[in-house]
């Protein structure tokens, strides 16, 4: 990809706690590239990393607990990784927008809707009333909010789940950020909303480029919706690939015991048990020495248990752009 | 036929009534169980799927009686629950019980397992504290936890273990019907599976029935023998999951499956049909059928007319105009 067709590049994102029991590492030097008007996916289990992801980016982790560093982040060739609270204040919500679970949450319930959505606006362009209420009429026709006009002076109690989500997007869409951060934003909404929701960010992307960074624990939206797939475990990125290769020639043995056990609602049932993967998610603060998920992995072999395995190329034949965190594809296989 | 029939409804209601207080303008009714008619059979596993606010949970819940019902009836092995006094549905109990969605709202943060598993056995006379000691820790090893566990507090477990502990509180009393709502629904997809499984295996060797209510359609093809798909307060379809999901009578049921985000992107679904519109207020039904101001093939008589459950080939729907029929 040329530089130019990305527009948010991420090197070494690492992310620490300090609590009362020493550091705890939430992120090991994460890595990826969100392609211009691509939908870039990171998927992954509670405690993966996948939503520190987000905050960290954004540089909402809580301070001074949390500290940040990276080796760069630039989104579409600027280095932001270095810059102070007032200059990443002025990045969010213009140039990177981010939309949560929980629409009613993330709206103040005493506000009328449209001032809320156009606050981007006044924040960072200082526009008046009447341009911003003008403004945002025409987001809400952009995301499919019925009777639009109606709507504006609604309170948000008086919307939908559905109809609250699409506002929040309006409202993480109004300024034209260069990227979009979705972080589970269909997962507190029913199967048929959600694939309201879902039609509607990929038609954004279609019809005015967004590039999105799409956070969710289910394996079929990432199918349905993105371009490249980063998979998370305990922190670190253990697998990334374009969807088609990730789908079809998964390397890591936690992606393929993950693609084993979701339940699929278009086949039938396959026995009495289904595949699982034994064990659990590790505590951040015990890691267990060399590979992360060597406790529940099928085919450990001495050397997991000593070193990591670093992201190296996935060797499934899938491509180049195709790596995994796993020593059965490390060019010194299990003899390093 | 009868005696292997659990649990059995017939044209059970409940109506709430929301507002009408002083000042509270005109009270109004939400039908949230609105005339369901069911049997439940033994050693089987029931799902009832629907989206939030189509009365499933409280439906589960009426049938336990943990809220009673504004009419009809439930009957446990041929006894009509709604007849009984409080002793003797308090003795049924044992027999009928719940596990819920949120292990973690569920157990009491501040008693250790032990306790949380000794409560339900000493409130039935289960025994001497010795014997109710080694009754909770052979318990515990059933859910697949270690005995040593009923010393510790629900914080110090995984969301996977806490609700192995919330199956272990329901299995206390040796039930014969579980209610299952939402139980695998706040766990990861890899916890999921070995929770799922657990439940399998305590089916088979306990010959238990269940009753698993979720709003995952995947799920329930892969767990359950049959399906009850319920909107706004009614059943629209029953039938055997695999004849359900193989050809759909009801178009909401079908238009759920298509819903489903599918892990495979080269089954990506830009022209699947996608179920427009909101589902109605439930204090405002729509005349005629309930779906019809969101289905794609409503007709005339649709507007009008509410459809009745009929027979189709061993399988119930409620549909002017069924599919694949």
């Amino acid at each position: 990809m040329a530089e130019t067709d990305i527009i948010l590049s991420v090197q070494g994102l690492t992310t620490e706690f300090s609590g009362d029991r020493g550091d705890v590492r939430v992120l090991d030097d994460v890595s990826f590239d969100v392609g211009r008007g691509r939908i870039v996916g990171v998927v992954g289990e509670s405690g993966s990393g996948k939503s520190m992801t987000a905050l960290s980016l954004m540089g909402l982790v809580p301070q001074p607990q949390g500290r940040v560093s990276a080796r760069s982040i630039t989104l579409d060739g600027q280095e932001i990784s270095r810059l102070g609270p007032s200059a990443m204040r002025r990045i969010r919500g213009r140039d990177i927008a981010m939309v949560f679970q929980e629409p009613m949450t993330s709206l103040n319930p005493v506000r009328r809707v449209w001032e809320q959505v156009g606050e981007p606006l006044a924040i960072h362009h200082g526009l008046g009333r009447r341009a911003i209420r003008a403004r945002v009429l025409e987001m809400f026709e952009l995301v499919g909010i019925p009777e639009p006009k109606t709507r504006l002076d609604a309170y948000p109690h008086q919307l939908s789940g559905g109809l609250r989500q699409r506002a929040m997007i309006a409202m993480g869409l109004i300024c034209e950020p260069k990227l979009l951060i979705a972080d589970e934003p269909t997962t507190a909404l029913d199967v048929t909303t959600q694939s309201q929701i879902l039609r509607l960010m990929r038609d954004l992307r279609d019809r005015v480029g967004t590039s999105i960074i799409l956070i969710t624990h289910d394996l079929g939206i990432i199918a349905e919706m993105c371009d490249e797939v980063n998979v998370m475990y305990a922190g670190q990125l253990v697998e990334q690939g374009e969807v088609f290769a990730l789908f079809d020639q998964p390397a890591h043995p936690y992606t393929r015991g993950l693609l084993a056990s979701i339940p699929r609602a278009t086949e039938p049932r396959a026995g009495r048990r289904m595949p699982s993967i034994p064990g659990m998610v590790p505590n951040l603060a015990k890691l267990p020495p060399g590979c992360r998920f060597n406790p529940r992995c099928g085919e450990v072999m001495p050397v997991c248990l000593r070193r990591d395995p670093g992201l190296t190329a996935a060797g499934t034949g899938s491509g180049p752009g195709h790596t995994a965190r796993c020593w059965l594809h490390s060019p010194n296989g299990g003899t390093a | 036929m009868t005696e292997d029939v659990v649990i059995s409804t017939r044209d059970l209601t409940r109506h709430f009534r929301v507002g009408g207080g002083f000042l509270g303008g005109p009270a109004r009714v939400v039908r949230a169980v609105d005339g369901v008619t069911l049997d439940i059979r033994a050693r089987e596993t029931f799902a009832l799927v629907g989206e939030s606010g189509c009365g499933k949970t409280t439906l589960g819940r009426v049938m336990l009686r943990l809220q009673e019902p504004t009419s009809g009836t439930v009957a446990y092995r041929g006894t009509d629950l709604t007849g009984l006094d409080e002793g003797a549905m308090n003795a049924l109990r044992k027999k009928l019980q719940i596990v819920f969605q949120d292990p973690y709202a569920s157990l009491n943060p501040r008693m250790r397992v032990g306790e949380i598993l000794a409560e339900p056995l000493r409130s039935h006379g289960f025994g001497s504290s010795a014997e109710i000691r080694e009754r909770s820790a052979e318990l515990l090893e059933m859910v697949g936890l270690r005995r040593q566990y009923l010393r510790n507090y629900p914080h110090q477990f995984s969301g996977g273990q806490r609700q192995r502990i919330g199956i272990a509180r329901a299995l206390a009393n040796g039930p014969d019907f579980v209610v299952c709502d939402e139980s695998v629904s706040a766990l990861d997809v890899s916890i999921q599976a070995q929770v799922l499984n657990l439940l399998a295996d305590l089916q088979d060797q306990l010959k238990l029935t269940y009753l698993f209510i979720t709003h995952d359609l995947a799920v329930v093809r892969q767990f359950a023998d049959r399906v009850g798909v319920m909107f706004l307060g009614q059943l629209v379809e029953v039938g055997r999951t695999e004849e359900l999901f193989a050809a759909p009578l009801h178009p909401y049921t079908m238009l759920l499956m298509e819903a489903v985000p599918r892990p495979d992107p080269h089954q990506r679904g830009r022209d699947r049909p996608i179920l427009t519109g909101e589902i109605p207020s439930p204090m405002n039904l729509p005349p005629g059928c309930r779906f019809h101001t969101r289905c794609p093939f409503a007709r005339d008589i649709c507007r009008v007319e509410d459809p009745a459950l009929q027979e189709r080939g061993g399988r119930t729907v409620a549909c002017h105009f069924p599919l694949n029929g």
